[in-house]
């Protein structure tokens, strides 16, 4: 019995990051909590993981932030519990998926949307981009529109799940291209859908940019397209959808950031805003996200919210129609 | 043998005091019920950060490595499967834990499971290129026909009646239909917040066999105080190696499935120990003593579970895509470190390779060598009285359940299922066939509804599910297995009486 005594004392204390906090009379008087509506070890964790790390410093929160993880239903019980349940405080944050969430709440069905949130800082984005395997006999999205157009409803192609930046990208582009195309949604998420590409089950996949980056490193695929505005410093050799004259914008990028529940206090909510980009911007946390194939995109608490008001009105026009 | 070159970094001072850790750690965070070796490795990583790349991956394994082996001492001392991985220990485990083998058990499961777990990695470190193709070669289709052959097992796992296995293996998959659903964008069954995202199979797991058990321990306690203590022999660690080289035809089965269902993306470990655990009672002599406490059972179940760890990590380490959810959470560890798996990170980074693979061989005999002590020690857990264990097992299943998703809701979830589970089990129902539905149901629905979406996109579902060498071979065995389990009930039924049909 000792044994599953000792065992619940040690997973306590490794789920409690949190530090002993006295002597801050300014928020934040104690660890912060960040919510990560996605499991332990995915990207959005594992990103959220290292652009919080240095935020024990002087510089920054002068608070250690520890993740919380609340994964189900691609993100939705996170966000519902965030806009429902969470105390808006300061002290419990959330991690953002655009365009997940807002395409989320547009489709309906979940207590949240973009006005059930305040947008502190952007960290990240990773654009979608399309994969076909490395044997593959498309060599250009030419290549790929010209088989659909042969044959309607027959070109079959992977991504992570509907709502989501893969979905969106391909709504995108059947809509850019004016052909039928047949979008598998999987199950297992990204990493699934990359399976399935690399496998031979689909003849092409929407996948994240990171990701399809490690797969080209290890020779399974072919990158063919970027959706997205511009070229990204990852792959400088992969044209984006516009210039292969798809009209397409960056709608589908995966922006991931900092946001707090609406009811916060303005003080904390202009002090959050202060810090938060400037933790981002650390040397440390610069290195780290490059190492493990994760692009940045630092942006501010007043560029975010330009950004989640365009992304509202696209996102209603292209999913009106589903 | 490249692999024997880095052995030495493996017993470094500093490595093998992780290695140590790691296993001792994994040991106790596998043996805690809902503490699955995927959330075990998740919260080990962010203390990989201040570590060397091969440091952090030699705890991360050994982490992995024992706390699958760590699930089967909760599974047979207190029926509580530590994660889906040991649910086919508790049938065997559990029952021989009753009749006072619980030593026994633990040994057998603990040499088991080090020697399909050793099995395991050393496929992994020879035959990796080739498996790596073996792991691709199932889609949405063979998935299907996979998941549909662990739906046969569901009437057969129940010894005492196929019909009340099937029922209860239906409410388990009514249970998975819960939440949204991803591939159609469709909300099924939500009636209240707490399953939004669906019933999560650790709470349900927890809920299914730990809140039976602890209503019936309080029960107990009330009628009298020296409640009936159950014993435990003494049992000689040289006799439990010689039972299972005697079992070895279980020991076999449990490890080649354990490898091949190990490398399937997607099924991985959560199966391996039930389709073992069911094979090896169909091809036993003694197939009618399963379920009363039978060795073959407990060395099945645990040599597959185990040798599923090794191969289970080839998609993620040659074509960098993680097959299972604990491998998803290791390619964070290694991302974290700037190191991308791949065809070539044994060339570019062979000490972080093959140290992480070394230790997990020697991880597999350091687990097997502290579990054999604990198994010494199980006595003092069988002497601890009832009352005091079942609200030290409620406290556990409460902190379990919520640590999942550090949600109140799988809470609820885990007290509703086990409150429901009292009652089917009154009712002659059992819990593993409900967990097993509740398993395969999702598998089983996706793939097919993705199959199909991409069989109407091309050749016709008909054609799609029925062509293919892996898709007949998969429905043939679908049919043996069917027709196999029809045949012994027909057979039962001629021997036995009218007086026994109707008593």
């Amino acid at each position: 019995m000792k044994k599953f005594i000792a065992g619940a004392a040690i997973a306590l204390v490794a789920m409690t990051t949190s530090a002993a906090a006295e002597g801050h009379g300014d928020f934040p008087e104690r660890p912060v909590m960040l919510m990560v509506s996605y499991g332990a070890g995915g990207a959005t964790d594992f990103q959220a993981r290292i652009v919080t790390m240095t935020a024990g410093n002087d510089d920054a929160l002068g608070m250690p932030v520890a993740i919380i993880n609340k994964p189900g239903a691609g993100g939705r019980v996170g966000w519902n519990w965030l806009a429902t349940q969470a105390d808006a405080d300061g002290y419990t944050l959330g991690a953002y998926n655009v365009p997940h969430f807002i395409a989320q709440s547009i489709k309906g069905g979940v207590e949240y949307s973009t006005d059930s949130f305040e947008p502190i800082a952007n960290w990240g984005a990773d654009p979608a981009v399309f994969v076909v395997g490395a044997d593959s006999d498309f060599n250009s999205m030419a290549d790929v529109i010209a088989y659909a157009t042969a044959n309607p409803g027959g070109l079959t192609f992977s991504g992570a799940g509907l709502f989501v930046g893969h979905h969106i990208a391909a709504l995108q582009l059947e809509k850019a291209a004016g052909v039928k195309l047949a979008y598998i949604p999987n199950k297992s998420g990204g990493s699934g859908a990359m399976r399935a590409v690399i496998a031979g089950e689909v003849l092409g996949g929407v996948n994240n940019l990171s990701d399809a980056f490690r797969a080209r490193e290890a020779g399974t695929v072919k990158i063919l397209g970027v959706f997205d505005t511009a070229r990204n410093s990852f792959m400088e050799d992969v044209p984006t959808m516009a210039e292969q004259g798809y009209d397409i914008d960056n709608a589908s990028v995966n922006f991931r950031g900092v946001m707090v529940p609406k009811g916060t206090p303005q003080s904390v909510i202009d002090h959050l805003a202060a810090t938060v980009p400037a933790m981002f911007e650390n040397s440390r946390v610069a290195s780290r996200m490059k190492a493990g194939g994760s692009p940045m995109n630092i942006m501010n608490r007043d560029e975010v919210l330009e950004m989640w008001a365009a992304r509202q009105i696209t996102l209603e026009a292209l999913l009106s129609g589903l | 043998m490249e692999f024997l070159f880095y052995m030495d970094e493996v017993f470094a001072p500093m490595n093998f005091g992780l290695l140590l850790l790691g296993t001792i750690g994994g040991l106790i965070l596998g043996a805690t019920p809902g503490l699955s070796p995927t959330m075990a490795v998740a919260l080990l990583i962010p203390f990989t950060f201040k570590l060397e790349p091969q440091q952090g991956l030699i705890l991360l394994g050994a982490a992995y490595t024992s706390t699958v082996a760590g699930g089967a001492v909760s599974a047979i001392l207190l029926k509580i499967p530590g994660a889906p991985a040991n649910i086919a220990t508790t049938l065997d485990g559990h029952a021989m834990a009753l009749k006072g083998e619980g030593a026994k058990a633990l040994q057998l499961s603990f040499i088991s499971s080090a020697i399909g777990g050793v099995f395991g990695v050393l496929l992994l470190i020879f035959l990796t290129p080739v498996l790596a193709q073996w792991a691709l070669s199932f889609g949405p289709s063979h998935l299907f026909w996979l998941a549909i052959l662990g739906v046969t097992v569901i009437g057969t796992l129940d010894s005492s009646s196929v019909v009340k296995g099937l029922l209860s293996g239906c409410i388990g998959l009514w249970l998975a239909t819960i939440g949204f659903d991803d591939i159609m964008g469709a909300q099924r069954f939500i009636f209240h917040s707490s399953v939004s995202g669906g019933i999560n199979v650790i709470p349900a797991l927890i809920g299914l066999f730990a809140i039976p058990q602890v209503i019936a321990m309080f029960a107990k306690g009330r009628q009298s105080n020296d409640a009936e203590v159950i014993v435990v022999q003494k049992h000689a660690v040289s006799e439990a190696f010689r039972e299972v080289i005697k079992r070895k035809k279980a020991l076999t089965i449990g490890t080649l499935i354990g490898s091949i269902i190990g490398l399937i993306p997607g099924v991985g470990g959560q199966i391996a120990g039930l389709v073992a655990y069911d094979q090896s009672k169909k091809f036993s002599s003694e197939s009618e003593k399963f379920g009363t406490g039978h060795s073959e059972g407990v060395i099945a179940a645990e040599a597959a579970n185990n040798a599923m760890v090794g191969p289970s990590l080839v998609p993620l380490l040659t074509l960098s895509i993680p097959g299972s959810p604990t491998a998803a959470v290791l390619l964070g560890g290694l991302l974290i470190h700037g190191i991308f798996p791949g065809p070539d990170l044994f060339i570019n980074y062979p000490k972080v390779a093959w140290t992480f693979i070394d230790s997990m061989l020697i991880g597999q005999i350091l687990m097997c060598v502290f579990g054999l002590y604990v198994a010494g020690l199980a006595a003092s857990v069988a002497r601890v009285p009832q009352s005091v264990m079942a609200a030290v097992v409620l406290g556990l299943a409460v902190f379990g359940s919520y640590s999942v998703q550090n949600t109140m809701g799988d809470v609820y979830v885990m007290g509703a299922l086990g409150l429901s589970m009292y009652f089917l089990e009154r009712f002659g129902f059992s819990a593993a066939p409900l967990v097993l539905g509740l398993i395969l149901g999702p598998i089983a629905e996706a793939n097919f509804i993705q199959g199909s979406m991409i069989a109407n996109a091309t050749v016709g579902t008909g054609t799609y599910f029925f062509t293919g060498w892996l898709n007949w071979l998969l429905i043939v065995i679908v049919v043996a297995s069917v027709g196999y389990s029809v045949w012994m009930e027909v057979r039962n039924r001629r021997y036995t009486s009218k007086e026994e049909i109707l008593s």
